[in-house]
């Protein structure tokens, strides 16, 4: 138990100090010093209580995910059997509930219609499930209902391209080091460090910038679009601003729903101003696809009026004087200029699949967290020298080893820390002196082990030995218990929890290794060096 | 050099002697600081209540003007505000329900905030705002079923690895002696009204973990003496085994303390209620690991047959020895 072979002995200290000097640099950079640049320069990672900065949870809507779908269903079933030959009328087309169900005029081509339909469902999951179920009732009516695995899918494409857009939009903003990070099913982390003013990015974040032009169905009258009575096909859109020129002081307006472009095919966006009135408006080119459906669009409908709907409500809904052919357009719609380049930047990283609410978020300010540092150093500084006092106090020379181990210990876990990349947080600073007190536990027992080995008349060597050998079982039981319980804090806690958890979790590896093997070897070698004939524990 | 020693050598302190009345005390509170939890309910920070949180620090006065605060803020139609000092007397948190237009809502969530903001610069010029906070209430509920999730599981898995390691009547003292912990702590935020947050969660699990440490010391030692004296009636046993384990009890108490208590009072405002809590932790785990997890076992019939190891010729002949001379 107490023979410490060379080999060991290097590869105590070997470990030890090359663990705590990745703790140097960050040392350095809390007491202002610089660290010299042309080493390697781990850190420890300051969490957005510590550091400032935003935290902002989003999460995706997967009614409107499912909800989509459908309407995407829809368009598809219609347009595929229209263009099969022969071509299959149906009608009473409904998507309540979730589903879509329409009836066949014939139900003569039932097998011609599912052979058209089913190429328009994949395959999902792991299991051979299509996203689709396609049920034929009373021999001629369709109903498609979406399966649980086609939409949990759907809600995973979905949030993969909404990060991706997240992603852009916060770059377009040029904020440093932002994380974007997905959590659960529908839901995307947000931090930005160092951000004094978030109000950009959440209204940035917080805009779908769904993007649509649709035909304007002059044959409703507005009084009729008012209380809600439209013509078959049409769907009623709120103004975004009911003042707006053109609105007719209508608050709503009816327009085709189906037939329209989506404004997703764009290849720029830019704010710029209206040449007429020197209005600010945001000037898009289309891909060559939207813009041919964009020309198609108008020359079809020349003196007609379509609407520019955003996120569901109609910006403007200027007339179509000629032929749009160049590909490139204008909105207007009461835009200042701020609004019109969010705008410009939400069209040109791409409408958000699925929109985005924020359902938590915590802005810390840049004082607090340099203010908490150093409070909590100094209350560590002093916390830490009381554990020092009272094992000097009660173990003497002992107390000494444990003191030392207890060093080593901070600097470890500060080094694995900076190495691993993990973050800082306020309750870690509580972890950090929470540590201090509890790794001192393993030398208490094994020193008052050794004690009462002592006094039961065991020499010296056996008294040591025995200490550590018997204390050892209840040490690893406690660190166990306690691994348990940080576990599941680090599992449940989100951020700041988590930060606490990181530093505990680490913190009892290196009390194990310095508070039970470094001070063994330690107490061996002076055990050889001065072969005391009386333990003074 | 002469040693300090916090607990004098060979005590013998009859602790189960008064193992009834403590236990009748202990019932009395877990079950008050139930009653409390129910009737008054826990301080909910903006983590489990939801709403908005705006932290302020006034520069330039001692004193954090609240009965003006709470009107002025109390003007702008979003409730009653709940405010709290934390830590230094000029340091508060204005807590504000949102209306359920603004859940969800970043724009309108961030304008009442501004509002909040505009309406405490109005007559406070010196305001330093430090952190907003905004949790929606289905965050916020997530917050609270997760909670009692972690809580529930740590208890669990460290009773059944207790359980594992030992006996199951030391599993089941374990647990007895993790639920009087946690019950107790629960209670004390109950009385005093402090603020429950995440935080608290945290530092309630860290108690989960660390006040089991006294306990493990002592469960080690009841093992150990089982095995040694098996004949010994189980009181006395439990009695010895705590004397002897009671400096270790005290010290390994008294490192914990010594670097928390710090951290109390000079550290950062923001982490005194997590503080608070692991210090009111460790006085409730050091006593209920003498008192509630000890006794349990004598109820749970634990005897010197439950560890009965595999003796050797030599063991036997020295156990009997031991048994000779501890007898009187």
């Amino acid at each position: 138990m107490l023979e410490f072979p060379t080999w060991k002995k290097l590869w105590f200290w070997g470990l030890t100090l090359v663990i705590s000097v990745a703790a140097l640099p960050s040392l350095f950079s809390v007491s202002g010093l610089r660290w010299p640049q042309a080493l390697p320069n781990p850190q420890v990672s300051l969490g957005l209580d510590l550091a400032g900065g935003s935290h902002i949870l989003l999460e995706a809507n997967e009614k409107q995910v499912a909800q989509q779908r459908l309407e995407n269903m829809e368009e598809s079933v219609r347009a595929r059997l229209r263009l099969a030959d022969p071509r299959i009328r149906i009608g009473d087309i409904s998507s309540a509930n979730g589903r879509l169900s329409f009836m066949l005029k014939d139900p003569a081509q039932v097998d011609a219609a599912r052979d058209e339909i089913l190429p328009l469902t994949t395959g999902a999951g792991l299991t051979g499930q299509r996203d689709w179920d396609i049920r034929v009732e009373d021999g001629s009516r369709f109903v498609l209902t979406p399966t649980r695995e086609g939409l949990q899918q759907a809600v995973s494409n979905a949030m993969d391209s909404a990060i991706e857009v997240v992603r852009k939009r916060i770059d377009a903003l040029g904020t440093r080091e932002p994380t974007i990070i997905r959590q659960g099913e529908n839901r995307i982390v947000v931090q930005v460090p160092g951000l004094d003013d978030p109000q950009a990015l959440k209204n940035l974040l917080g805009q779908t910038a769904k993007l649509e032009f649709k035909l304007v169905d002059e044959t409703a009258t507005p009084t009729d679009v008012a209380q809600g009575i439209v013509p078959p096909g049409d769907e009623i859109v709120p103004w975004s601003d009911p003042n707006a020129p053109g609105s007719g002081g209508v608050p709503v307006l009816a327009v085709k729903r189906l037939g329209g472009i989506k404004g997703d095919q764009l290849t720029d966006a830019r704010q710029s101003f209206d040449s007429r009135n020197n209005t600010p408006v945001v000037s898009i080119t289309f891909d060559q696809t939207g813009g041919a459906k964009f020309a198609k669009l108008t020359s079809e409908n020349v003196n007609k009026r379509f609407a520019i709907i955003l996120d569901g409500k109609v910006l403007s809904a200027p007339s179509i004087n000629e032929p749009i052919m160049g590909g490139s357009a204008q909105i207007s719609g009461s835009f200042s200029v701020q609004s019109a380049t969010q705008l410009a930047i939400a069209l040109r990283s791409g409408a958000l699949p699925v929109d985005l609410t924020v359902v938590e978020e915590r802005t810390v300010g840049p004082d607090l967290g340099a203010d908490s540092i150093k409070k909590g150093l100094i209350a560590m500084g002093i916390g830490s020298g009381l554990v020092v006092l009272l094992m000097i106090a009660v173990y003497g020379r002992f107390g000494i080893y444990a003191t030392i181990a207890l060093v080593f210990n901070l600097l470890m876990i500060l080094g694995i820390m900076a190495v691993m990349g993990t973050t800082l947080t306020l309750p870690g600073i509580a972890g950090f002196v929470l540590t201090i007190g509890a790794a001192v536990d393993a030398n208490v027992l094994i020193y008052e082990r050794m004690r009462e080995e002592r006094k039961k008349g065991r020499r010296v060597i056996a008294a040591v030995e025995n200490g550590y050998k018997e204390a050892s079982r209840a040490i690893y039981d406690a660190n166990i218990t306690n691994f348990i319980a940080g576990v599941l804090l680090f599992a449940f806690g989100s951020g700041p929890v988590r930060g606490f958890a990181v530093v505990l979790i680490i913190g009892l590896f290196t009390s194990v290794f310095t508070g039970v093997m470094l001070t063994r070897m330690w107490v061996a070698s002076w055990l050889r060096k001065a072969r005391p004939t009386e333990l003074n524990v | 050099m002469r040693l300090l020693k916090l607990v004098p050598d060979n005590t013998n302190i009859k602790f189960l002697r008064w193992r009834v009345p403590f236990y009748v005390v202990s019932m009395i509170l877990i079950a008050a600081s139930w009653g409390l939890i129910m009737t008054k309910g826990l301080n909910y920070g903006v983590d489990f209540a939801g709403g908005q949180e705006i932290e302020a620090t006034f520069t330039k006065q001692a004193e954090a003007p609240v009965a003006d605060l709470r009107k002025e803020v109390g003007k702008l139609g979003y409730g009653d505000p709940v405010i709290q000092r934390f830590g230094a007397p000029n340091e508060v948190s204005i807590r504000t329900k949102l209306p359920a237009s603004a859940e969800g809502n970043a724009g309108a969530a961030e304008a009442i905030s501004k509002q909040v903001i505009a309406a405490i610069r109005a007559s406070n010029p010196d305001v330093r705002i430090e952190s907003v906070s905004t949790v929606s209430g289905k965050v916020s509920g997530e917050f609270r079923q997760t909670a009692i999730y972690a809580l529930g599981a740590a208890m669990l898995a460290i009773s059944i690895y207790i359980w594992v390691r030992f006996e199951w009547q030391f599993g089941v003292g374990a647990l007895f002696a993790l639920f009087h912990d946690v019950s107790l702590t629960l209670g004390m935020f109950a009385l005093l009204q402090l603020e429950f947050s995440l935080q608290i969660i945290a530092a309630i699990l860290a108690i989960i973990g660390y006040s089991l440490n006294d306990t493990i010391v002592v469960y080690d030692r009841i093992r150990e003496d089982l095995k040694k004296f098996r004949k010994m009636p189980l009181p006395e046993l439990l009695d010895m085994s705590v004397n002897e384990t009671l400096a270790r009890t005290v010290m390994t108490s008294a490192t914990l303390l010594v670097a928390l208590i710090p951290l109390l009072f000079f550290g950062p405002e923001s982490l005194f209620g997590l503080t608070a809590a692991i210090v009111l932790g460790i006085f409730v785990g050091t006593y209920s690991s003498i008192y509630m997890a000890a006794p349990i076992l004598i109820w749970l019939g634990v005897s010197g047959s439950s560890f009965v190891p595999t003796e050797s010729a030599v063991e036997r002949q020295e156990r009997l020895a031991r048994e000779r001379s501890a007898r009187p």
